[in-house]
């Protein structure tokens, strides 16, 4: 099928069913034309479409990012939580100031903790060399703040895993030495649970 | 104007001129866990509150003030609350057994038995209302929650109750008393469920056991990702039984499910 009926397809399904198997096609596609259309089912309020939409997305992978970034949703966060987990997985760094932003200072839970679980994991080698030091650094300061002031402890979840994804590949020990404080004011049992973890990761 | 604080929440509720005030109160004392006495006298009087009735005769006030009870968690609510479960208000015995559950006391356990009683056969539909003549799921649950090993018998025959949420509710509670696989394996049947308000339901039961099998399933079920979180960090804290000790590989793999579903 050509792109452009599958992207009808998706505009033209009559039920919940129907429109999860239609996206689920058109992410099969691969065709850059889909890209919009994707985006706009994030905005459906339909998990299994949601998340057919991001697999395509993710797949797409750098072509998707620059109008994920220019249609992320404001208004929408369920769109945008969604929207944040593509980018995240995808993993451009174009989408750095978007996901710190978000990871730092969205009203929702579920945007924020994408954002901070994607920005541990960003492909430093897309950068050009002289900036990637910088953007590490800032990087890390939004881990650092979010990790001990966000007050829903699966975002500070998050921002567990994201130091500990981006001590993989820079800041190691400055890391370590923060994530062993995070620990004495860490109060939830799961978050705690989860700074074990990274610790014996980094063993 | 001022900000709004426990002690404007206080006066508020023991206030009678506005009642929509009254209400309000009770919900924020509760939402911010308000634990100071002077609270817990305001909300143990607006329990008995007399004044604030819906068109349908029901207690609004009491409903607010027995959710938030249990949010603060002190037995000293706990006859008031029992008292409460023969309110001629639905609402307000559902409330009262939720709240009786969040305080852990096992003194509720008798008079949440009694609500049983008459077995599924008396557990019908009330007339006119879109729910059961008692809050069999909330009962269920709370008996669970408190360890009502002398409840088994009677909640076994609830697994068969023709109301989807209320068979979760039984399997729940009695994985709880009984750490029988077979009803953790019926809650995980219950991920299946066509309807996506059941998959819910099926999520936070398996949450509030430590039936750690369940990990894959729940995040793998269509729904959203926080409710799986919620779902599997309840797993992983039953499992944890809130000691410190080293990771086991169980844990370990909670968390990992968890990870991916950021």
């Amino acid at each position: 099928m050509t792109s452009e009926s599958l992207i009808e397809a998706v505009e033209k399904a009559s039920s919940p069913d129907e429109l999860v198997k239609a996206v689920w096609a058109l992410s099969g596609s691969q065709s850059e034309d889909a890209i919009p259309t994707l985006i706009q089912v994030l905005g459906f309020n339909n998990p299994g479409a949601a998340i057919a939409a991001v697999e395509g997305l993710v797949k797409l992978g750098d072509v998707a990012v620059p109008i994920l970034i220019r249609d992320l949703d404001g208004y929408d966060y369920g769109a945008r939580a969604w929207a944040i987990r593509a980018l995240s997985r995808i993993a451009h760094p174009d989408a750095l100031d978007i996901l710190t932003e978000a990871a730092a200072h969205d009203f929702a839970l579920s945007v924020r903790r994408g954002a901070a679980k994607g920005l541990g994991d960003l492909r430093w080698e897309k950068l050009p060399p002289e900036a990637q030091e910088g953007a590490q650094k800032k990087v890390l300061e939004t881990l650092k703040q979010v990790a001990k002031k966000d007050e829903e402890w699966i975002v500070r979840y998050a921002a567990i895993v994201g130091l500990e994804s981006l001590a993989k590949q820079a800041l190691t020990e400055e890391i370590k030495t923060f994530l062993q404080e995070l620990e004495k004011q860490e109060k939830d049992l799961t978050a705690r649970s989860r700074l074990r973890l990274a610790f014996t990761n980094q063993e | 104007m001022t900000a709004y604080n426990a002690e404007t929440a206080i006066a508020h509720l023991n206030q009678t001129e506005d009642l929509s005030l009254r209400y309000y109160a009770a919900w924020w004392l509760g939402k911010f866990r308000i634990t100071d006495s002077a609270a817990m006298t305001a909300l143990l009087n607006a329990l008995e509150d007399e004044a604030d009735r819906s068109p349908d005769g029901g207690y609004p006030l009491r409903r607010n003030a027995a959710r938030a009870l249990g949010k603060l968690g002190n037995p000293q609510a706990v006859p008031s609350l029992i008292e409460n479960l023969n309110c001629s208000d639905y609402y307000v015995r559902e409330a009262s057994a939720q709240a009786l559950e969040e305080i852990g006391d096992s003194r509720a356990i008798s008079p949440l038995l009694a609500l049983l009683e008459g077995g599924v056969e008396a557990a019908k539909p009330m007339p006119g209302k879109p729910h059961l003549v008692q809050p069999y799921e909330a009962v269920i649950e709370a008996l669970g929650s408190l360890g009502a090993t002398i409840a088994i018998a009677q909640i076994q025959p609830f697994l068969d109750h023709p109301v989807e949420k209320v068979q979760f509710a039984a399997a729940r509670a009695l994985y709880q008393l009984t750490k029988e696989e077979k009803y953790g394996m019926r809650l995980v049947e219950g991920l299946k469920a066509e309807k996506l308000p059941l998959r819910r339901s099926a999520l936070m039961d398996l949450g509030a056991t430590d039936y750690l099998d369940a990990g894959s399933a729940i995040a793998q079920t269509p729904a959203e990702n926080s409710l799986k979180l919620i779902a599997l960090k309840g797993l992983l804290e039953n499992h944890l039984q809130h000691q410190d000790q080293p990771l086991s590989p169980e844990a370990v793999q909670l968390l990992t499910l968890m990870d991916s579903l950021l």
